[in-house]
């Protein structure tokens, strides 16, 4: 890959593992689209940040709703301020450029510079909606009937697709993607990650802390595992509170910052003091008949 | 020149399509494999498989495939450096092939042993030391057939072993998952009435500005029918004594299709191991809070989605029989059997969801009416995978399958 002009490699504030790194160098180098997936809190979003400090570019971001339209990222047609200056203004209705307004695709596209464009959240929005981006992801143009233009991407954005895998893509859209699935980061790949954010972390309290964390991961039928996001707020706390690195373990001060569901924290309790036998007693008492 | 490889995914159900295999090819020939399997390994995985659920099949695949292929860890520092340089192509003769008989990977393995406590020296080029090109058995960008490639673009492991280790196996959709997987799933259990019908009763904003504008200004008002899923479903639970071993499985898929508030219309009954003339509204199957089974099939329109969860193993008469209802103060004059099939046949979508895992229907207890069942009712385990072609099978009419 060394004849590639453009090659990323990591950010000093974001922790890139070499299986994304080199997704992220194929997308880049095949000009594809890059779909990202991951559980919460491993930095999918953070990602496309970190490629654009790295190659220097700007970073576009579009933040995908459940509302939002394929169309609006291409662009809008302000009718309504049309129809105002028509009556009241003074500004010359018959061009109607002007109320032309470009999304968020058609503002990368135009860029002078190559440009990183981040999806965020694709999964979001319509089922359909993937699917209607297909033809100007693939071909970087779109056109626009209003002003019988057509606009071609300049210099082909970097383009970084999230998802939560809240709904399954069309199978189309996924043909045109490089897929990468960012794994949960294992405790050394963890510890890097959380030295980005705590650089002058006192030793005992990281083994500490990570240790209770990751068990706690482990903990069965958890049902919003802690994450990332979670751990950095955590320590944070722990360092606040001033807390002796000993007692961690035992007593896992500030629970609340990791486990954020009342269910999540009686299943932990019910483990911790060995009822494990009685585990989903209530389910049991849904289904209350022992013999056939 | 991998074409096994994409046959050998194929069988692993992997989903690969020609043109992603096409996309593939031109990125090995712009060498963005950087010559190592590692490089390709990553390389061919961020381009055939487009769900972390086929991460596992394809490291299944792929250890299957380039099985055998080894490289050793833990070598000096120092020659990883004299490693890290790349040298061009050499061409490689006839001659030379005959010349390099096949070694064994073990002698090979003790020989390079051997050769790095000898090694002082970064090498390049020649038959024998540990470097870049030559033909020594170690070293990379060299040629040996069969050597050992130590160094290149893949220092850490070898991509056999990362394959080996199948980290991804926890993604598989063919495992039973949580509760969320399940709500993920019933997402798609929904169609929309069709805009073909019903009453004009939602403003359509856009068209009303659009038209309004077209009309230099003279307010148009446009209204639009809405869409709303117009999915009704009913759903039958066993409660059996020998469900209760699933009764996690089920609570996740109860609280599932509770929370799925996308559903027109849901009705949950429950039965105790075969349906009969009554369908019980707890899943406790209180012998005077019921609805006759007759009454659901008189009221309930052909198009509620009937979803079926039993393991549909029981005594053979429980289900063929008059009479043979378990609970033994009460009788049915008509075998369960048949209100099974007048349930299948007045609604016209209807699966049945069988927490037992598929491996077992065969050899079970229960197996015999567990294949009775199932010629009635398309049946399909209760995982991610199972309720998802369940959930197909509710929005297109399904013939039952011989299982």
């Amino acid at each position: 890959m060394s004849k590639k002009s453009v090659a990323y490699k990591g950010s000093s504030n974001y922790i890139v593992a070499d299986e994304l790194r080199n997704a992220v160098n194929i997308a880049i180098a095949l000009q594809k689209p890059l779909l990202i997936k991951g559980e919460p809190g491993t930095g999918k979003t953070m990602l496309a940040q970190s490629i654009a400090d790295s190659l220097d570019m700007d970073l576009i971001i579009w933040n995908i709703k459940s509302t939002t339209k394929a169309q609006e990222g291409l662009y809008v047609y302000d009718t309504v301020q049309r129809l105002y200056d028509s009556q009241f203004g003074e500004a010359n209705v018959s061009d109607i450029k002007q109320y032309i307004k470009l999304g968020k695709l058609g503002e990368s596209f135009l860029a002078d510079e190559q440009v990183v464009l981040l999806i965020d959240e694709i999964d979001k929005a319509d089922l359909e909606f993937p699917n209607d981006l297909l033809w100007e992801l693939d071909q970087m143009s779109f056109y626009i009937p209003e002003t019988k233009e057509t606009i071609k991407a300049k210099k082909r954005p970097i383009v970084i697709i999230t998802s939560n895998a809240e709904k399954e893509l069309p199978d189309a859209f996924l043909r045109r993607c490089i897929f990468h699935y960012i794994a949960f980061p294992d405790p050394e790949g963890m510890e890097q990650i959380v030295k980005v954010h705590h650089p002058s972390l006192d030793k005992r309290l990281m083994e500490q802390a990570m240790e209770t964390f990751y068990t706690l991961r482990n903990v069965p039928n958890i049902q919003k595992k802690p994450s990332t996001s979670e751990l950095i707020d955590w320590l944070q706390a722990l360092v606040v509170g001033g807390i002796n690195p000993n007692r961690i373990k035992q007593e896992m001060p500030f629970l609340g910052v990791l486990l954020k569901k009342n269910e999540d924290l009686d299943t932990l309790l019910n483990q911790l003091h060995g009822k494990a036998q009685n585990r989903g007693g209530q389910q049991v008492n849904n289904l209350n008949r022992y013999y056939r | 020149m991998f074409t096994d490889f994409f046959y050998t995914l194929k069988n692993f159900g992997v989903p690969v399509t020609f043109n992603e295999w096409q996309t593939l090819l031109d990125a090995l020939e712009a060498g963005m494999a950087g010559s190592s399997l590692t490089g390709f390994y990553y390389l061919s995985r961020a381009l055939l498989i487009k769900t972390e659920a086929h991460y596992d099949r394809f490291d299944m695949a792929f250890a299957n495939y380039f099985g055998g292929i080894e490289t050793p860890e833990g070598l000096p520092d120092k020659i990883w450096e004299w490693l890290d340089k790349e040298l061009p192509q050499i061409e490689i003769t006839d001659e030379m092939r005959r010349n390099h008989h096949q070694l064994d990977l073990e002698e090979m393995k003790r020989m390079l042993a051997e050769r790095l406590a000898e090694q002082m020296e970064e090498h390049h080029g020649g038959n024998r030391w540990v470097g870049t090109g030559g033909t020594s058995p170690f070293g990379h960008s060299g040629y040996h057939p069969g050597g050992i490639r130590v160094g290149g673009q893949s220092r850490n492991q070898s991509a056999v072993k990362v394959a080996g280790m199948r980290r991804f196996q926890e993604f598989r959709t063919d495992e039973t998952l949580g509760v969320r997987q399940f709500q993920v799933a019933l997402r798609k259990l929904r169609q929309f009435t069709t805009r073909l019908d019903g009453a004009r009763t939602e403003l359509d904003l856009d068209a009303t500005v659009n038209k309004t504008c077209d009309n230099a200004g003279r307010l148009e008002l446009i209204w639009e029918r809405p869409r709303e899923n117009g999915i009704k479903v009913l759903l039958l639970m066993d409660a059996g004594g020998s469900m209760l071993s699933y009764s996690r499985l089920c609570n996740q898929l109860f609280t599932a299709v509770n929370r799925s508030n996308h559903f027109k219309d849901l009705k949950v009954f429950y039965f105790h191991n075969c349906i009969y003339d009554w369908l019980y509204h707890s899943s406790a199957c209180v012998q005077n809070d019921y609805t006759d089974t007759e009454y659901v099939l008189r009221t309930y329109s052909p198009d509620y989605r009937v979803l079926l969860v039993g393991d549909a193993s029981m005594a053979p008469y429980e289900l063929l029989k008059v009479g043979g209802v378990i609970d033994w103060d009460l009788y049915n004059d008509k075998p369960g059997i048949d209100w099974l099939r007048q349930i299948r046949q007045h609604f016209e979508y209807s699966v049945w969801l069988n927490p037992v895992r598929r491996d077992y229907w065969d050899w079970m207890e229960g197996s015999y009416t567990l294949k009775t069942i199932a010629s009635v009712f398309p049946m399909h385990e209760m995982t991610i995978d199972g309720l998802e072609q369940a959930i197909k099978g509710l929005k297109t009419k399904q013939a039952v399958q011989a299982i």
